[in-house]
């Protein structure tokens, strides 16, 4: 289809496979070039059923664009011999993508996205000629962390979201942009939403982030939405939940707030949480007199990590990972922990020949490895792989920064990086937050350590946003008041005395800061279910019912309460030069370990615990799914690459 | 009246130039997707013999370190000897595993290559060219012949398991059509009684000897011509076009 005239050549030539020359005079729209590509496609439609109408992709179908474009208005395929088209068995390539392989033009583009960007050769070419099918030769199915976006690259309807079929038509969809708070990379979304449903999301071009990529998981755990939704307000009476009315249960939260000491008064962050809310949490507790805003998350290798910025974020832009030419990863997983991240170092490793060398636990990288290490005492014998690099990378696992040995793992890091040549605005020292929440959490104020801060403090009222985790390694004690606020009553809800049922991501958007401390705006795509409400109204709501007055009380003055808090919050997109970094190795908590020796894990090591790794995720059908056909695929004789 | 022939005559061409003209398709006589059957299955072991694996040591040597993709073909070829003619999944598996290939890279340039046969073949795979000039020299009666004889059809084994048939494009003997291809010989200028005797002799497990039937050493004109005699010969200027 990419066919060009240029001039000198009298046949049309292809565009993609012709070397650029000096002085070339080309012609993309002559009378020449459009008779070809009109030629070509007319070639691609004779073999390309005509079943539009019932296809999933129609609407935003490549073929079906150019067809409108060149198309002839009427066919020149007679069938004189009453064959049909050619017809393509289909294929199996798992529960998230549904083939049609009759409609496959050969473009090959899943094969090369397959094997270069998810570094899985599972797709080729069998056969040849007029037989030739796109497919994987034997019975398998195509299982990645990032298969979801074949289905974005495939021009025409062979592959097609199977979670959303048959669902809507691209033009009946009204689209937001939003951010995905699976992971802590702060992919660029589009949520595709009709008649207050969401019915699937789409990754929007960001080249700074995701590119144009985003993980399975951003893709389809949409569904957990539904699942376990909090629609109404309640209250715990006799150990049953009691559904109540907004204006009850707001009376119970104030006078509870009320009626305790400002320091038994404990806030707690979940993983979703946006900066609105974090911050509208905190002035409550502030103004009641309380300062215990703490998140699930302990990062307790310094006092100071809530101040530097450095000290728990990704110091390089994503985009610059990929001139990387030496890695060493440290107890982390990013193809798990961050697909889309891990794309650029898998990009690092394909061309620019960059080398990986792990400390951890073996797991499934999708690039070649090199384990030099288990645990935080093979670090100095890992300084001498860096040595040589021009930009060397070291990428921290956020789980490894609440182990024992987070201080001596950081002062070694940070001594391996100052001892490395460097140009001096190339960060050598990274770390992998996994929450959506986390980074926006720490730049609002609220402190790390929530588990460590609850048994510790013994707070009467617990106010959580969402907060699910800690629940489940501590359950609280009698005279303790647990106030809920979050989408989904799993374990977090199942234990509070009160439940506000808030809104998720998709239904209140929202500011998000990523792993670089990038702030990026997600808009609102749906209404919150029945009467879940915004979690900063509910906050607000809850001040106005103490008799406290929050001076904000829309989007607008909420918006400049976050630029008070940090102007970082409200400068979008961009990503902010790191301060006093230097200051980082003089603030190190005092070395308290004694067991260095002990290994490092990592959370998620193989596929199959990538897909149902926290509440939200496996409260997904979809997700679940996935995880049994990994685990059905891992018995098959044809599960080695 | 005879330009208004040429206009209704260029008016008939033009319409039948406008529609696309096909034919009916020849589908390869192989699939092109694997499915799993007692004989042919992943959970088969193949293991090259000890002295196959010096030839595919041999073989890996030839390429420089970073380009040991390139022993592939004759890898699945030496797989596909030993297995008796026919390439199982394992086999392919196996030479994936020697060249540190993902398993689908080896897929693809099996199922490329017809010379790779994918499903249990018979002893003996008669390959019967049917391309022009042998189809002109009678290949369609040397065809039947063959069939009848074997009991088997195209594209498929006989009874007893000795033969599998296929049909073959051009194999390059054009010189002595019609000719069919044996394993590895070639067996030329034949006829039906020819290729009779030959199916007859391989059902013994004799080996018919390879080449052309005619009488023929090779591939010379059939008859004798020689110089002194073509001078003359009026024919021969008719044919060279002088007279």
């Amino acid at each position: 289809m990419c066919l060009v005239e240029i001039e000198g050549m009298w046949k049309p030539q292809i565009a993609c496979a012709m070397p650029v020359a000096k002085n070339m005079k080309i012609r993309t729209n002559s009378e020449v070039a459009y008779k070809a590509q009109e030629s070509v496609l007319e070639f691609l439609l004779t073999d390309h059923p005509l079943d539009c109408p019932i296809c999933d992709q129609g609407g935003e179908c490549d073929l079906q664009d150019l067809s409108m474009k060149f198309g002839s208005d009427r066919t020149r395929f007679t069938d004189i011999h009453f064959e049909g088209k050619r017809a393509v068995e289909n294929k199996n390539l798992g529960p998230l993508i549904r083939t049609e392989m009759t409609r496959c033009i050969h473009c090959t583009r899943c094969i090369r996205f397959a094997s270069q960007v998810c570094g899985l050769d599972v797709l080729g070419t069998a056969g040849r000629g007029g037989e030739m099918l796109v497919g994987t030769y034997v019975d398998k199915m195509f299982l990645s962390e990032l298969s979801g976006n074949i289905i974005d690259l495939c021009p025409v309807g062979a592959l097609t979201n199977k979670p959303y079929m048959f669902k809507a038509r691209p033009w009946e969809i009204n689209r937001a942009n939003s951010i995905d708070v699976t992971d802590a990379t702060g992919t660029n979304i589009s949520v595709n939403y009709r008649f207050n449903r969401v019915l699937r999301v789409l990754p929007r071009e960001n080249e700074e982030v995701n590119q144009e990529w985003l993980s399975d998981k951003g893709r389809w755990s949409i569904d957990s939405l539904d699942i376990q939704r909090l629609v109404t307000p309640m209250y715990k009476c006799n150990d049953c939940l009691v559904a109540t009315e907004w204006d009850i249960v707001l009376k119970m939260v104030s006078k509870q707030l009320k009626c305790t000491k400002p320091f038994d008064i404990m806030a707690i962050a979940g993983p979703y949480c946006n900066a609105e809310t974090l911050v509208a949490t905190k002035d409550l507790l502030n103004v009641l007199g309380s300062e215990h805003t703490y998140i699930e998350r302990n990062v307790d290798y310094s006092e100071a990590v809530v101040d530097i910025r450095a000290s728990y974020s990704l110091n390089i832009c994503m985009k610059n990972i990929a001139l990387s030419d030496k890695i060493l990863l440290v107890g982390t997983n990013p193809r798990f922990e961050a697909p889309v991240l891990n794309a650029r170092i898998r990009q690092a490793y394909m061309f620019n020949e960059c080398d990986v060398y792990v400390i951890g636990p073996k797991c499934e990288y999708n690039y070649h490895v090199e384990y030099v290490g288990q645990s935080v005492k093979d670090l100095s014998n890992a300084k001498k792989y860096l040595q040589n690099a021009k930009s060397p990378l070291i990428f921290v696992g956020i789980d490894q920064l609440q182990t024992p040995n987070a201080v001596t793992l950081m002062r070694e890091l940070i001594r391996i990086s100052n001892s490395l040549k460097k140009s001096s605005d190339w960060k050598v020292l990274n770390i992998l937050p996994k929450e959506a929440s986390f980074a926006g959490a720490l730049e609002a104020g609220w402190k790390p350590g929530g588990l460590k801060a609850i048994q510790s403090l013994k707070p009467r009222v617990i106010l959580s946003l969402g907060a699910d985790d800690v629940f489940r390694q501590w359950s609280p004690p009698k005279d303790c008041t647990v106030i809920y606020i979050g989408f989904q009553g799993d374990s977090g809800a199942a234990c509070a005395s009160i439940i506000l049922p808030g809104s998720a991501y998709t239904e209140a958007g929202g500011t998000f800061l990523n792993m670089e401390c990038r702030s990026q705006y997600a808009q609102p795509a749906v209404s919150p279910p029945g009467k879940a409400r915004y979690d900063w109204k509910i906050i607000r709501a809850i001040a106005e019912y103490c008799q406290i007055c929050l001076f904000y009380t829309d989007p607008d003055s909420i918006c400049r309460r976050l630029a008070q808090i940090s102007p970082n919050f409200v400068s979008c997109g961009t990503c902010q030069k790191r301060l006093f970094e230097d200051l980082i190795p003089q603030l190190l908590a005092n070395d308290s370990s004694d067991c260095v020796g002990q290994p490092f894990d990592v959370c998620m090591k193989k596929l199959k615990e990538y897909y149902c790794s926290d509440i939200y995720t496996s409260n997904s059908p979809t997700m679940v799914k996935a995880q049994k056909a990994v685990m059905k695929m891992e018995k098959s004789p044809y599960c080695h690459v | 009246m005879l330009s208004s022939l040429r206009s209704g005559v260029k008016g008939l061409w033009r319409t039948s130039a406008r529609s696309l003209q096909t034919t009916a398709k020849l589908q390869h006589d192989s699939l092109f997707v694997h499915r799993d059957s007692p004989e042919d299955n992943p959970s088969i072991p193949f293991e090259f013999t000890p002295e196959n694996q010096k030839r595919a040591d041999a073989l890996l040597e030839i390429y420089p370190e970073g380009h040991k993709r390139a022993a592939m073909i004759p890898l699945l070829d030496l797989a596909q000897r030993q297995n008796g003619g026919w390439l199982p999944i394992s086999a392919m598996h196996k030479v994936a595993e020697l060249l540190n290939l993902p398993r689908m890279r080896v897929y693809e340039v099996a199922t490329f290559y017809t010379m790779f046969i994918r499903r249990p073949i018979g002893k003996y795979h008669i390959q019967v060219c049917t391309t022009t000039p042998c189809w002109l020299r009678g290949s369609d009666t040397v065809l039947n012949a063959i069939k009848e004889a074997t009991g088997c059809e195209v594209g498929g084994n006989s009874p007893c398991g000795k033969f599998s048939i296929s049909e073959v494009e051009c194999l390059g003997a054009c010189v002595n059509a019609p000719m069919i291809q044996v394993n590895d010989d070639y067996y030329e200028d034949l006829t039906v009684e020819d290729s009779k005797e030959i199916i007859n002799k391989l059902k013994k497990d004799e080996k018919p000897k390879p080449g052309p039937r005619s009488g023929r050493y090779a591939s010379e004109p059939l008859w004798r011509f020689d110089l002194a005699h073509r001078t003359t010969d009026r024919t021969w200027l008719w044919i060279a076009g002088f007279t």
